[in-house]
């Protein structure tokens, strides 16, 4: 119908996720339905609690949903097995956590070139796709540093470095900013957005902060594991 | 794929001290595993390098040892008359006859007994023994109450210094020379005059053994099998191959209670392993949900700390065979349960020892690893990523 057919990254429908909890189960997502086309930038809201997160862990196929349908890139990954879901995600998923997550025993290129070890690449191409990351991030001159070596934002930024690496189709950031201060934190945006903007990634993003918010071009917000339509409370359109 | 074992390394450097105290307790079960076996294949070894393949050893039938045999002097003179016998510096037959003789004597340092073998010899067993050297001193006269004793015995033995003068049977004997057996069975005994001592020990009827050389390995075999077959002998031949190869038994209780030993210890490391590993496993939960989001199988989170745990084993055991190393130069003795007289050897830390330890602490690192490793890798994603 549109005169732009757009490619659908995540389709989701009736998706839920209960977690049991004690005697007692957790609804984290109830019969969620979302669309994400190729080429958004999608800022995730919501309180505490509302199931962000989850949500973003079914879309990385860190975890399952309870259910519902869900592709992502086209892919039914609830049905994949653990270890093809493992290159799954290795192929088509960059993901970005609140607290860095980069291994401490290893430097800063040697923590960007992890996800490529997966790969056919050899060891020329490799050191060529980690420093073209590290480039694109700005710390092509803190490659053999190790992390204790960087500031939360320097750690940040190789964190997206890693996920960028695999020249992956999504990338996934958990509260990217959640740990930095405002300055740190502008400068995570202004990578993501570039990302996003002239490497035409799909982003889709996990934010308590409006501001940070703000730099995505979609705002959804979550509330007690439900969905609320687009243009409710918060949304910018 | 595989997790570079590199991470592993700046792990464990990391983590020196954990790393230490296991790879020492692995180390520890090494080092006895070495030593001990080094112990029972020193013992192997001063019986399998004594015997020539051209030397046979010629006996009464059915005895365990040469201490046992005992063969007539009309016999003696019978199988000097045989053909493919080599031919001496003299041209008399290489064929002489032994006597052999334990006494108890008191050690060094403490003064407990134990039996000492005496080997009443032939001037012509220089010949069939050529690897025994006088090392200081002089050959033993015939007809005289002189001895020969190695060195290491003298050292093992009170009174069988140089010029010391050990009472055994009924006289008094005069130690004139010492020499070497280079690590052979030979090490372990006494040599004197073998009519001297069948004086001594009233065994003028006869020998102990007859030992004769072949001039070559066909020779050997025809040799054994005419003396097998000739009704006036009935005798057992054996080639002294052969013979001291049998006498390898002895060491059987050795390495059975040392492998017990490293067997029970062993459990013990696989434990202590374990628990490091556990504990790796627990302080790098986040880590190992990292590496799982970034497409790392389970399979290789499980490869990735079993590695860490052989590479703990592993340094351990080198660290093992390091510490035993310096056995090697030790003397020892035990005694061997077929002729109940004390051998005398070195511990044998052999380059095929150290393989096969390093080999036991590759498997003990794999036991001790396992189970952390699976449950490192059967852990939830999500589960992983939540603990700080
Ligand atoms: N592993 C789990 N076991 C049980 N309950 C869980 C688990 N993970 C999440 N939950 C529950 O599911 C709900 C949604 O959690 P989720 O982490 O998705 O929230 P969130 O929106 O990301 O919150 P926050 O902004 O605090 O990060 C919460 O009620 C939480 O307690
Ligand atoms: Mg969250």
């Amino acid at each position: 119908m549109s005169e732009s057919p757009k490619e659908k990254v995540v389709a989701a429908r009736n998706l839920s996720k209960i977690f049991p909890h004690g005697g007692e189960d957790v609804v984290a997502l109830d019969k969620i339905d979302i669309d994400i086309y190729k080429g958004e930038f999608v800022a995730l809201m919501g309180p505490s609690g509302s199931g962000k997160s989850t949500l973003l862990h079914i879309v990385a196929g860190i975890d399952r949903p309870t259910s519902g349908e869900l592709e992502v890139l086209g892919d039914p990954i609830a049905d994949l097995s653990e270890s093809q879901l493992s290159t799954w995600r290795n192929h088509h998923v960059g993901f970005v956590f609140q607290s860095f997550n980069l291994i401490p025993v290893l430097t800063a290129q040697e923590n960007v070139e992890m996800p490529l070890l997966l790969t056919s690449l050899n060891k020329k191409e490799r050191r060529e796709h980690v420093e073209t990351v590290l480039r694109i991030v700005g710390l092509t001159d803190r490659m053999t540093h190790y992390p204790r070596q960087l500031s939360g934002g320097q750690e940040q930024r190789v964190a997206i470095a890693r996920a960028l690496v695999g020249d992956p189709d999504l990338i996934l950031a958990d509260e990217p900013t959640g740990d930095l201060d405002a300055h740190s934190a502008e400068e995570i945006m202004t990578v993501l957005q570039k990302l996003n903007e002239d490497h035409g990634k799909t982003v889709i993003m996990v934010t308590h902060d409006p501001r940070t918010a703000h730099y995505s071009s979609i705002t959804r917000h979550l509330d007690k594991g439900k969905m609320l339509p687009v243009g409710e409370p918060g949304s910018q359109e | 794929m595989i997790i570079p074992l590199q991470y592993n390394l700046r792990y464990l450097r990391t983590r020196w001290t954990g790393t230490l105290i296991t790879a020492v307790t692995f180390g520890l079960v090494v080092a006895v595993f070495v030593i001990v076996m080094a112990l029972a294949q020193g013992l192997d070894r001063a019986f399998v390098t004594t015997g020539d393949p051209l030397n046979l050893l010629i006996m009464r039938p059915g005895v365990q040892s040469e201490m046992q045999s005992s063969v007539s002097i009309d016999r003696y003179q019978i199988i000097r008359t045989l053909k493919g016998i080599a031919t001496g510096a003299d041209g008399e037959p290489i064929v002489a006859p032994e006597v052999l003789v334990v006494v108890n004597k008191p050690k060094l340092p403490d003064g407990g007994k134990s039996n000492l073998q005496v080997r009443g010899i032939d001037l012509k067993t220089l010949e069939l023994r050529p690897q025994v050297r006088i090392v200081e001193g002089r050959m033993y006269e015939p007809g005289l109450r002189e001895v020969i004793a190695s060195r290491l015995v003298s050292k093992r033995f009170q009174g069988f210094r140089l010029g010391d003068t050990p009472i055994f049977g009924g006289g008094t004997w005069t130690v004139v020379g010492l020499f070497d057996g280079a690590g052979t069975a030979y090490d372990s005994e006494v040599w004197c005059d073998y009519e001297e001592l069948q004086q001594e020990f009233d065994r003028r009827g006869g020998y102990s053994t007859v030992v004769a050389r072949a001039t070559d390995p066909a020779a050997a075999a025809a040799l054994a099998r005419t003396i097998d077959e000739d009704p006036r002998l009935k005798l057992e031949v054996k080639t002294e191959v052969q013979y001291y190869s049998e006498q390898t038994e002895t060491s059987r209780p050795l390495k059975l209670f040392g492998t017990f030993l490293a067997t029970v210890m062993a459990i013990g490391a696989c434990f202590a392993g374990m628990n490091t590993m556990y504990g790796n496993v627990a302080s790098r939960a986040k880590e190992i949900g990292t590496l799982r989001v970034l497409g790392y199988t389970p399979f290789s989170i499980v490869l990735c700390f079993v590695f860490e745990s052989v590479l703990l084993a592993l340094i351990g055991g080198i660290f093992g065979c390091l510490v035993s190393l310096p056995m090697n130069w030790v003397t020892t003795g035990t005694t061997n349960f077929q002729t109940f007289s004390e051998v005398v050897f070195q511990f044998a830390v052999t380059p095929r020892l150290m393989t096969i330890a390093l080999g036991f602490a590759v498997v003990m690192g794999v036991v001790g690893g396992l189970l952390p490793a699976v449950s490192a890798a059967r852990r939830p994603i999500i589960d992983c990523l939540s603990k700080v």
